[in-house]
């Protein structure tokens, strides 16, 4: 009777050999699955990694300043920075470019500042109106009326021997880094 | 006879190797309520069919498509147009994924109004809540290898969603889109979830979905006053089944046979009536001609979009989704005993009631879009000639304004034009002359101003011909102070 206790107990303390292997395969698989996790994690978040500190934003040539008269708001066109084999026609990014005098611009992304779709300019009326959910933008970028809760985005430019550049790379959205670079302009109404 | 035995030969040489003869049979011969063989009981198998179709069409059409951005669009051309059927098979898949959405929904509200989800099976109403999640996942997925405008458009706007995300916002956009902008990268991961990863779990989630269904049993016909008891369920159920059951297969199996049967030919039918889906125009962004719609089952969430009121957007967006699936989840739990039959549940009647007709009049509006400017009315619909017809020079020349200034665009006359505004063909009921003056300079109430962009003559001109829409016999509206401080100014007369 009073043997069963002790033995209970060495068998919980002593651990067989077969057990011991059992544990060291396991940490052994455990350090495996570790060291693929690491690759296969950086892999997945590649895509975010890369943007830290602006990393897909460079400066991209839109056309001489002569090919936008003053006074008025015309589409440009650029090829998305970075580019990769497959893109196609996708990396072909349009943007509205506003030229307000001399070398003062304004270059807007084309995506509304409420889920992006393509904004269209109506020289007429002066305004930018998006054929999703009805935003409209003055000829300034500000915030008309409609969802967006802000003004159009818009791209940094410089204008250098009469050719202007402005800083793109990522598609402008109301939480990304783009969007930011610009504070929201008060109505000019 | 002879051929006969020797096949039931060469099965019993494969079964006694594989040994799944028996659980097939117990699995299609197990009991269940003979009440349940009803035809409410089939959306199920039904959603199971459409699954398996999803998958066969699926599995054809990869033989063609290039998940490349750059080649995607000319693939789905290829398909539609020079491969033979190829168009009868990108239809049977489209179609197939309006059916399977519908299908799952239904048979979601049929489980939900006849108290299947309560104890023991509330596992099964969780996953399927799963598969629910996942079935939506394969549409959105599925539209975006469509890798047309509507797709290309329609990953902006998710990927705007994703952005309003406090903090991780940016991070997750390029997580979604696989880079900084949508392109191919976007693309191919869209076709990794819609191919291997989605489809991977829904497999794996139906297959213990019905797993389930068949150690639990079928939830059994609900009777008023039958009261579910975590006590006494099993016992009672284990009762009824012994006492008025009869095996699935092929008591109740027929039914379901017959239902997959006609949602198959249903889904041909469709395919060959009405064709593929798409694809619209290329996927190439500088082509801003372009009016982007979501496919059928999220127009509700476009209409939703344009409705809320800016400020509730972002936190509806983000929050709604956690709030809708954490009931959905924890439903069984909250309510996991009790009645199962609707006719004593009359606020799950009116729960679904009230979900459809939302979801019904929501999906409706966005058939027609009245929040979005039509872009063309300007230049494309002429003003109706019984607006100007009897106009002075003025007014017609305000006619002229109001169609190139793009009023129109956004507000109707003659049942054309935007619906984004009210309708003008009586404005001038409503309005007095100040009151359009200050609309058109000041906006206001949704409308832009437009004080900088009118000339004082073409406000002047505008604003005559406004004040023209009243119909016949209707005066139109006037300011009734305006006489009396008119008069009164008379006598004094040192006013200007």
């Amino acid at each position: 009777m009073s043997t069963k206790p002790i033995l209970a107990a060495s068998a919980e303390n002593v651990m067989s050999r077969r057990g011991f292997f059992m544990k060291l395969g396991i940490l052994f698989n455990g350090l495996a699955a570790a060291v693929v996790a690491v690759p296969v994690v950086g892999f997945l978040f590649s895509s975010i990694t890369r943007g830290r500190g602006n990393g897909y934003l460079s400066w991209v040539q839109l056309g001489k300043v002569a090919d936008f008269p003053e006074g008025e708001t015309r589409l440009a066109t650029f090829r998305n920075p970075y580019v990769m084999p497959t893109d196609g026609a996708t990396a072909d990014t349009p943007c509205w470019v506003r030229h307000i005098a001399g070398d003062q611009f304004q270059v807007f992304a084309i995506n509304c500042a409420h889920l992006g779709c393509p904004v269209r300019w109506f020289a007429q009326s002066g305004l930018f109106m998006c054929p999703c959910h009805g935003g409209v933008y003055y000829r300034d970028g500000s915030r008309a009326s409609g969802p967006p809760e802000r003004g159009l985005f818009e791209y940094p430019y410089k204008v250098e021997n009469g050719v202007i550049t402005i800083q793109a790379g990522e598609l402008p959205t109301p939480g990304a880094a783009i969007a930011e670079l610009t504070e929201e302009k008060p109505s000019c109404a | 006879m002879r051929l006969k035995t020797q096949l039931i030969n060469i099965g019993e040489w494969f079964d006694r190797r594989l040994q799944i003869a028996a659980p097939i049979r117990e699995a299609a011969e197990h009991p269940i309520p003979r009440n349940t063989s009803s035809w409410w009981y089939v959306f199920g198998s039904a959603a199971m069919t459409v699954f398996i179709l999803q998958i066969v069409t699926g599995i054809l059409l990869a033989f063609v498509y290039v998940p490349s951005g750059a080649e995607a669009w000319s693939s789905l051309q290829a398909l539609n147009h020079s491969i033979t059927l190829g168009w009868f098979i990108r239809a049977m898949h489209g179609w197939g994924s309006n059916f399977m959405v519908a299908i799952v929904l239904i048979h979601m509200v049929q489980v939900f109004l006849f108290g299947a989800y309560k104890f023991p099976r509330e596992l099964t109403w969780i996953l399927g809540v799963f598969l629910l999640l996942m079935t939506l996942g394969m549409a959105f997925t599925g539209q975006v290898l469509r890798f047309d405008q509507d797709a290309y458009w329609g990953l902006g706007i998710g990927a705007s969603i994703a952005s309003r995300v406090p903090v991780l916002g940016p991070a997750i956009v390029k997580l979604m889109l696989g880079g900084p902008i949508i392109a191919g990268a976007t693309l191919s991961r869209f076709f990794a979830l819609h191919v291997f990863v989605i489809p991977g779990l829904l497999i794996g989630f139906v297959c213990l979905h019905v797993l389930m269904v068949l150690r639990l049993g079928i939830n059994e016909w609900p009777m008023p006053g039958r009261i579910v008891k975590r006590a006494t369920y099993i016992s009672e159920y284990h009762e009824l089944v012994k006492k008025d059951g009869a095996p699935f297969f092929s008591y109740g199996a027929w039914k379901d046979m017959f239902f997959a049967a006609f949602i198959i030919l249903a889904v041909a039918a469709c395919a060959y009536y009405f064709g593929p889906f798409g694809p619209t125009g290329r996927p190439d962004p500088t082509i801003i001609q372009t009016v982007p719609k979501p496919d059928y089952f999220f127009l509700w969430l476009y209409a939703l979009l344009s409705l809320l009121p800016p400020s509730l957007e972002t936190p509806a967006l983000l929050i709604g989704p956690v709030i809708v699936i954490g009931v959905l989840i924890f439903l069984p739990f909250l309510s996991g005993e009790g009645e199962k039959s609707w006719k004593r549940r009359p606020i799950a009647v009116l729960t679904v009631l009230m979900i459809a007709i939302t979801l019904g009049t929501f999906t409706h509006l966005a058939g027609f879009t009245p929040w979005s400017p039509h872009m063309n009315a300007w230049s494309g619909d002429p003003v109706p000639v019984k607006f100007i017809h009897g106009t002075t020079a003025l007014e017609r020349q305000g006619a002229l304004v109001f169609q190139v200034k793009q009023c129109r665009n956004c507000h109707s006359l003659g049942e054309t034009g935007g619906q984004r505004g009210p309708a003008l063909d009586s404005v001038a009921v409503r309005l007095t002359q100040d009151q359009l003056i200050r609309q058109v300079i000041q906006g206001g109430g949704n409308m832009p101003a437009y004080g900088k962009n009118l000339s004082p003559a073409e406000t002047t001109a505008l604003v005559a011909f406004l004040e023209t829409l009243h119909p016949k016999g209707q005066a139109p509206a006037r300011d009734a102070s305006r006489d009396v401080a008119l008069k009164d100014d008379k006598p004094s007369g040192s006013q200007p």
